[in-house]
């Protein structure tokens, strides 16, 4: 099997690549738990002139009616206005795209940003919805019955890591 | 023991019928859920598309406006239809059967039924009766438990004062009668309070309350001496004056919350009520009104935590 690349490899190419991109406008948010932890690393870097927003799709997700809430969620927290913005949203691993799916419903109750790009650290393909990412750490296979997914240590240190799906 | 009626196989809260029973676990994750769902309250859009296509029947055996609403709030804020009906003077008084009523709202395709009875388990009754899809929250029954104000009561509590298991609270008035103190009281004790405390004449306080693990005092003052937390409870207009109590004034005398007697608490504790207030009867303008009244917010918390208790249910 090839190996995960890693992700503080991937993590300042990333940041580089949006430095180049970053106007007046531009605001970030992180898609809880591995987005938002690796935006908290983005954020940052790039200068931006508002604080980071993080968000919870849990009330946004498309199988509530199958799942129920599986989970306790956490409070989305976007200590900036969203209309007329250039927002980077960033998640860990895009995969069939439900999750973006719900980030931009959620997006659009507080208000109409210019534009959304999605950052993600991770493509694992095997999309579902007609979602595509603007900026990507890397592209990864994954073996199916397997699941990618961001790590962090205690030390803030991030790793890609695959686990069985459950 | 047979199996708790409030929760599936796989332990998940199906119904909220009372907090009594309810592991921690539960409790706790009501209390999270309803934080993110008080965000959403807070934003200028206060409406998440969750229970899209679900219907919430709001089934109101015994009149109430602030709950009934609150409800209504709740639900059409997880964007879920709700119908409210005032079951007091519809069916019932034609003589058609509790169980009745609701088979034929079943019919109708609900998804959640909010019930309020003036009988203690008539929400049991209902959640025994419902198909496997449908849910039953205890809107207040009886004097048994009113378990949604219990758990506001509890967000508020844990909002102001973070951790349960260092705190002092007391419950005042009249304990007797209401199914508010009972709900929070199993609560307090659930989520590890140390020291819970009752606070009442003799004649409004239930026998055997201490077995609840509490503490009973019939002087306020000593009783309110450390708290953290003072619980005012409604003193009910139809009690004043009968063979439990010689006048209101009296009774606010002795257990109304005046500014001299909320300075015998801590100096950061905080007043609540489940309101509707009788000021000068049980609670001082002043005190009602005062910094450390957290009356309002109580309100405000309780549609948070009513969305989450629809939303936890109907999911599971």
């Amino acid at each position: 099997m090839n190996k995960l690349p890693e992700a503080e490899i991937l993590l300042p190419k990333l940041a580089a690549e949006l430095k180049a991109r970053v106007t007046p406008a531009t605001a970030m948010i992180g898609l809880y738990t591995g987005g938002a932890w690796l935006a908290e690393r983005l954020h940052p870097l790039l200068g931006l002139k508002d604080p980071l927003g993080l968000m919870d799709i849990a009330f946004y997700r498309d199988d509530y009616a199958k799942e129920g809430l599986k989970h306790d969620p956490k409070r989305t927290k976007i200590p900036f206005e969203v209309e007329g913005r250039d927002l980077l949203l960033v998640d860990d691993v895009l995969y069939t795209g439900r999750t973006v799916r719900a980030a931009m419903n959620e997006l659009f109750d507080y208000g109409r940003p210019r534009s959304i790009s999605l950052v993600v650290l991770a493509d694992r393909g095997g999309r579902q919805l007609p979602i595509a990412a603007q900026h990507v750490g890397a592209v990864v296979e994954v073996p199916k019955g397997k699941r990618l997914r961001l790590k962090r240590a205690d030390n803030g240190k991030l790793s890609l890591d695959l686990e069985d799906a459950a | 023991m047979p199996p708790n009626p409030q929760l599936n196989a796989k332990g998940e809260l199906q119904h909220l019928l009372s907090i009594e029973g309810l592991p921690r676990e539960i409790l706790t994750q009501i209390l999270d859920t309803a934080e993110p769902f008080a965000g959403v309250t807070e934003r200028e859009v206060k409406k998440v598309p969750l229970m899209r296509g679900k219907s919430v029947f709001n089934l109101f055996f015994e009149a109430s406006t602030r709950t009934r609403t609150t409800f209504e709030i709740a639900a059409k804020r997880l964007s879920a239809d709700v119908i409210n009906l005032n079951v007091a003077v519809s069916s019932q008084s034609k003589g058609e059967s509790l169980l009745d009523t609701v088979a034929n709202l079943s019919a109708m395709q609900a998804d959640v039924f909010v019930v309020r009875h003036g009988s203690a388990g008539a929400p049991y009754l209902i959640a025994r009766h419902v198909k496997p899809h449908e849910h039953v929250i205890n809107a207040g029954d009886g004097r048994h438990a009113h378990p949604t104000q219990g758990l506001l009561d509890l967000y508020t509590i844990r909002h102001y004062k973070k951790d349960f298991t260092r705190l002092t609270v007391a419950i005042v008035g009249d304990v007797l009668h209401s199914r508010v103190a009972r709900s929070l009281i199993h609560g307090l004790t659930t989520l590890g309070v140390p020291e819970v405390r009752v606070i009442g004449p003799q004649t409004l306080m239930p026998a055997g309350v201490e077995s609840l693990g509490v503490r009973v005092f019939h002087d306020m003052r000593a009783g309110l001496k450390g708290c953290d937390v003072v619980m005012m409870l409604r003193l009910q207009n139809e009690r004043m004056n009968g063979p439990l109590l010689p006048s209101a004034a009296e009774f606010f005398r002795n257990y109304g919350l005046t500014a001299e007697k909320l300075a015998l608490a801590r100096a950061d504790a905080i007043v609540m009520h489940p309101g509707p207030m009788n000021r000068g009867v049980e609670i001082d303008s002043p005190v009602a009104d005062g910094p450390r009244s957290v009356i309002l917010p109580q309100v405000t918390f309780g549609i948070a935590v009513r969305m989450a208790v629809m939303s936890i249910v109907a999911g599971n």
